[in-house]
């Protein structure tokens, strides 16, 4: 296949980078490894949109520059988060003209305060709805505008490389198991992070961090690998299906719900107790859990007793019955909570155009790092998928426009095919990074999970005709093995503790750290530099 | 199904012995698989588990695990079209098969998107 510009993976930075190139007169070819713009992170996010658009009281795109970049604990490349700010309300309006249904109060639009944020800047659709609207808005625009040929069940393996330029990229077609060649004058990575890295993590199953280890292997830099969100009160217990496990958040701000240790006592401070920042509540949880203070479950208690069912109701609607049919009465029961794994700051290093440090390779989203520095501002993930893909496919376009095609021929494939079952070895992965890599981390820990990623022999066979479950299985190890490499290379070298870096051995932030590293590929071996 | 990739820790006080027979339609023939489960859990879970504890080749497609966002688990459980996501384990035999009116992939998956987004 041929195309001016492809874009890889289709959540909302994906759809909006091949909305705005196709804008810009290019040819898109917007693949996934699923469904088109069902998968990814945009789907899942049940929450708000920061954005500094005022309508609910005075505000300007520098203040939310200026939450942005305290909450990133001073390592933030700025010209992202000013990007991220500056084009928001653009980005924001456009949506709403597409449809996307804001919620709106009085006629203007709806702003709620979420944690970290210095006033009410963070839109929303009701009820929990925020995600899906902004995908399906972002899905009906896609397949309305011509220009852009969508292709789903296609999974990229590898960039294609000319010369050290990027030149497309190679992929399965996951049905057949065929090897397709996409040749493509510039390439948008778009894939989303790696939080399915952690056995407890509030992401879609192609959240492997694909577009890290593609721009990795293809001489692309990384950037602020070690920093992966954890959202303080993502749901523990009991059993919930068919929501997201981090609807809490919204609860608690709208309704003041309580976060009560095993003694039934509030542990965050009093001052900015619905305001704190997600790392300095993911840790308060943690240590009373050390201190023998958690809840059965490992994590805390979540209380709205004190509410009252008219209240709830008001503020949550149908997602109230959603919760009786889980056996969740709220009026009755404290629900646990405990730290999930939910959002990477880090990943693959760009301009403010959004160029990579490999010719005609782009990213966009969450798959960009260093826009929020050591810690995500609350609101700030949709902002950063939608104004990244926007700016994204603008530039990508313009490249397009004078830069040749070149032919590349499909993937072969040389590998045996290993014995091992590669599902069941994702899942001790996932344990061990979640145990030794997650919210709180010391030098044995990282060394110890260093020994087991080490001890991963993967390689990938040619797939078989067919859907091949095994194949995307063994795929999805190699990158994940990889990927959690690089994070763990880059916490073990972090000799301090920064926003959701947090080292048991090195608590303190320290002026000497003030830095971002990089991550890149020297022949097999995983470097980290500052 | 502690540490299956799920969002929860296992719970030492909720964990039960309970069993249910899955009966997976696979290529024509039914193949049974026996699930431990907890009370709360789902058909995916159940799936997931065959995946990684009896026969890594079973094909099934989900995208958000258990968030009912994504859509794409679609599947019919005893002759009812549901999303295996939300579907509750129970301690009986329960009889999955992909849905009838889209084409076979494999096993329980099938071709659920819209034609234009094929290759």
């Amino acid at each position: 296949m041929q195309t001016d510009v492809l874009v890889i993976g289709s959540g909302g930075a994906g759809m909006y980078a091949a909305l705005s190139a196709a804008r810009e007169g290019a040819r898109v070819l917007l693949v996934d490894r699923s469904l088109i713009g069902r998968g990814g992170a945009t789907v899942m996010a049940q929450m708000t949109v920061a954005v500094a658009v005022g309508e609910e009281e005075p505000d300007h795109w520098e203040h939310h520059l200026a939450d942005t970049l305290k909450a990133g604990r001073g390592i933030c490349d700025e010209a992202l988060s000013r990007l991220l700010c500056e084009d928001g309300p653009a980005c924001i309006r456009e949506m709403d003209e597409w449809g996307v249904g804001w919620a709106r109060n009085d006629g203007h639009l709806s702003q709620v305060h979420a944690p970290g944020h210095d006033r009410k800047r963070c839109v929303y659709v009701d009820f929990l709805n925020t995600g899906p609207a902004v995908s399906k808005t972002l899905r009906a625009r896609v397949q309305r505008t011509a220009g852009i040929q969508r292709v789903g069940d296609l999974l990229v393996t590898d960039l294609a490389l000319s010369g050290g330029i990027c030149v497309g990229a190679h992929a399965v077609h996951v049905p057949s198991g065929a090897a397709v060649a996409l040749a493509a004058k510039v390439t948008i990575v778009a894939t989303g992070g790696l939080t399915r890295l952690y056995a407890r993590n509030s992401a879609s199953l192609n959240m492997g961090g694909d577009g890290y280890a593609l721009a990795l292997r293809a001489g692309a830099e990384l950037i602020d690998m070690e920093f992966v969100q954890f959202f303080p009160i993502g749901h523990l217990a009991p059993r919930l299906v068919g929501m997201d496990p981090i609807m809490w958040d919204p609860f608690r701000y709208k309704l003041g719900g309580r976060l009560l240790n095993a003694e039934m006592r509030e542990f965050l401070p009093e001052e900015g107790r619905y305001t704190s920042a997600r790392d300095l509540a993911t840790y308060a949880i943690l240590k009373e859990v050390e201190a023998g203070r958690g809840s059965p479950h490992g994590g805390a208690w979540l209380s709205f007793q004190h509410c009252g069912e008219a209240a709830l109701r008001a503020a949550f609607g149908p997602v109230i019955d959603r919760l009786a049919a889980n056996g969740i009465d709220l009026t009755r029961q404290a629900i646990e909570v405990a730290p999930i794994a939910h959002y990477h700051m880090g990943g693959i290093r760009v301009d403010s155009d959004m160029r990579s440090s490999v010719p005609h390779l782009f990213a966009a989203g969450e798959a960009v790092g260093g826009a929020n520095g050591a810690n995500r501002l609350s609101g700030n993930a949709i902002t950063e998928a939608l104004t990244f893909g926007r700016r994204a496919g603008q530039r990508a376009a313009a490249l397009a426009a004078k830069a040749p095609l070149r032919d590349i021929s499909p993937k072969t494939w040389d590998r045996a095919r290993p014995t091992l079952n590669a599902a069941a070895a994702i899942v001790e992965l996932q344990k061990v990074v979640n145990r030794d890599v997650g919210p709180l981390r010391t030098a044995s820990g990282l060394k110890r999970a260093l020994a087991h990623l080490a001890s991963i022999d993967v390689d990938v066979p040619a797939p078989r005709g067919g859907l091949d479950p095994e194949w995307i299985d063994l795929h999805d190890l190699r990158n994940m093995r990889l990927v959690a490499e690089c994070v763990t290379r880059a916490a073990l070298a972090r000799e301090e503790s920064r926003g959701a870096h947090q080292r048991e051995d090195f608590p303190e932030p320290s002026d000497a750290w003030r830095r971002r590293q990089t991550v890149r590929l020297a022949g097999s071996e995983v470097r980290v530099e500052r | 199904m502690r540490g299956a990739g799920g969002r929860r820790s296992g719970s030492p006080a909720a964990r039960c012995a309970l069993n249910a027979r899955l009966k997976v339609l696979r290529g024509g023939r039914y193949e049974e698989y026996d699930v431990p489960f907890e009370p709360g859990q789902t058909v995916l879970d159940g799936l997931r588990w065959i995946r990684l504890h009896r026969d890594p080749s079973l094909a099934i497609r989900f995208s958000c695990i258990n968030a009912n966002a994504c859509k794409e688990c679609m599947i019919q459980v005893d002759g009812k079209t549901v999303y295996a996501c939300t579907t509750r384990l129970a301690e009986r035999e329960m009889r999955l098969e992909p849905l009838p009116n889209k084409v076979l992939v494999k096993d329980l998956v099938t071709e659920i998107a819209p034609p234009d987004e094929r290759l």
